[in-house]
């Protein structure tokens, strides 16, 4: 499929930061006028060159670089086991994220444009949408009102944290139970049922169809050169107007808050990335969400959550709270996760209770060390993150709680 | 826009995909490799930390801990690829590997 002319769109592409959501309504209708059609004839080596030079990594929350993960797929032998795969992953799991949930309903046409178009780039034979059935209308919608959407699957994701983990996601489509398995190969190598898989969150894509359209230089347009482009991020906790907002990447955190119109005053700490993110203290918001500027905190922008934490609030007690939950759901297939994180979850609550045994903080500190990086998927080692991070940031409180204080309620 | 004028394709692709492999792949260790541990088999009972006591050490739930720190994939120095090569045969589960 050599393209012969160049790609020409009718539309120019949305300027400023409102651009997944520039649609006024989430009809076809809207999607042509807000964008254009999608290029009719494409040029697989072109549009992974644009995604090459966009900087676009997936918003999913491991945030590998788009293209590489294309082209992997796209130059893995395809084997006996069959063509290739696509699973677009709409599926969050993390309780505090909205935004995959929020696209597919308000713009579920860009979601598809950037599925289809990853199909073709890696000559998928399997077209396939992973999100919870709650996403399933606007999408099914969506697909009725248009041809070339025929093909695309819908499997439906259960309401589980990992549900969303890519081995999980593979072997949930596979008609498994959604749990993550130990890959030795990458999926893109031997995913689905050993076929090359391309498991791609639904954001990623909605910004495939754009940057197909419009180009890399028009993606760096918004954002910064080491966060180009733009993000979704739900925010969540102690503010006045919880939501999902589109903003620029490598914002400040105190912009992004400011938004769901929080100020800065109210707050004590932000949990940046998740369940599985780490706290940035109140005094550091001016910090930008990029991997750059959360390193020194342990986060990285993930799947841009923010979970705001007010001054009335005990972190330690959040914190304890997200660790029991973790620890409820993980799958119980690797010795230490399934038994270190309730040991991990127990010894926290503790220590957030006031219990005023002298050892827990190091107790808390030694377990959250032992279970990182042991296990077959990464739930072990983010608990372990957002545990030692709130011992850092909530230090205060753990030498409070130690003497039988708390700093919020003394 | 600019257009790259390459066909695509294993060989056009080329350049970009000697990239990926380049940054993708594992930095290899000298030694005999890398024992991966696959905690999803592995039921802790701890016949690999007796065959590779200078490798590992067992936690307190039995499953095996890498003494150069945790984690699923241990670097195998070349004078314990034997007892590794043992150790991968003997697994009841079947959770380890050599790679
Ligand atoms: S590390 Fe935990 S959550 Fe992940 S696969 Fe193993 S038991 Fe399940
Ligand atoms: S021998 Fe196998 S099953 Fe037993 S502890 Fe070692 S890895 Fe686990």
């Amino acid at each position: 499929m050599t393209m012969t002319q160049p790609i020409r769109t009718s539309v120019a592409g949305p300027t400023g930061v409102r651009r997944l959501f520039a649609a006024p309504a989430p009809d076809l209708a809207s999607h042509l006028a807000a964008f254009g059609p999608m290029p009719a004839a494409f040029d697989e080596g072109h549009l992974i060159a644009e995604l090459d030079d966009s900087g676009l990594t997936g918003r999913g929350g491991a945030a590998f670089p788009t293209w590489r993960k294309l082209i992997a797929a796209a130059e893995s032998v395809p084997s006996k086991r069959g063509p290739a795969v696509v699973i677009a992953n709409g599926a969050e799991g993390e309780p505090l994220s909205r935004k995959d949930a929020t696209l597919l309903r308000s713009a579920p046409h860009l979601v598809l444009d950037g599925l289809l178009l990853a199909a073709a780039t890696i000559r998928a034979g399997d077209v396939v949408l992973y999100a919870p059935a709650s996403s399933f209308e606007p999408v099914a919608r969506a697909i009725a009102e248009r041809p070339d959407a025929g093909r695309v699957r819908l499997v439906a994701a259960r309401d589980t944290f990992l549900s969303g983990e890519a081995s999980a996601v593979v072997s949930a489509v596979g008609g498994g139970p959604a749990i993550p398995r130990d890959h030795p190969a990458r999926l893109t190598d031997a995913g689905l049922r050993g076929a090359p898989t391309l498991v791609q969150n639904v954001e990623t894509l909605a910004h495939v169809a754009l940057l197909a359209r419009f180009g890399a230089t028009w993606f760096r347009q918004a954002g910064t050169p080491d966060d180009p482009g733009t993000r979704l991020v739900s925010l969540s906790g102690d503010l006045p107007v919880p939501a999902v907002f589109e903003v620029p990447g490598g914002v400040p955190l105190a912009d992004a808050l400011g938004a769901a119109g929080a100020s800065v005053d109210g707050l004590r700490a932000v949990l940046v990335g998740g369940y599985h993110g780490a706290w940035v203290p109140a005094s550091a918001l001016s910090t930008r969400l990029s991997m750059q500027e959360l390193a020194p905190f342990g986060a990285t922008p993930g799947a841009g959550i923010l979970m705001a934490l007010g001054t009335h609030r005990c972190g330690l007690d959040a914190a304890a709270e997200i660790a029991a939950y973790l620890a409820g759901q993980s799958a119980r297939q690797c010795g230490p996760c399934a038994n270190g994180l309730p040991r991990l979850a127990d010894v926290l609550r503790r220590l957030a209770a006031r219990d005023r045994a002298e050892w827990l903080p190091g107790e808390v500190d030694r377990l959250a060390r032992l279970v990182a990086g042991r296990g077959s998927c990464h739930h072990p080692d983010g608990t372990s993150r957002m545990v030692l991070s709130a011992l850092t940031v909530f230090a205060d409180d753990v030498r409070e709680h130690l003497a039988g204080r708390c700093v919020v309620t003394s | 826009m600019t257009r790259v004028d390459v066909p695509f394709g294993r060989r056009a692709v080329g350049a970009r995909g000697a990239r990926a492999a380049g940054v993708d792949a594992a930095p290899r260790a000298a030694g005999a490799g890398t024992l991966h541990i696959d905690w999803t088999r592995c039921d802790g009972r701890g016949l690999c930390t007796e065959l590779l006591p200078e490798l590992l050490d067992r936690d307190e739930w039995g499953y095996p801990l890498a003494r150069t720190g945790p984690g699923s994939d241990v670097a195998v120095p070349a004078e314990l690829a034997r007892a590794a090569r043992q150790a991968v045969a003997l697994c009841p589960r079947a959770a380890l590997r050599l790679g």
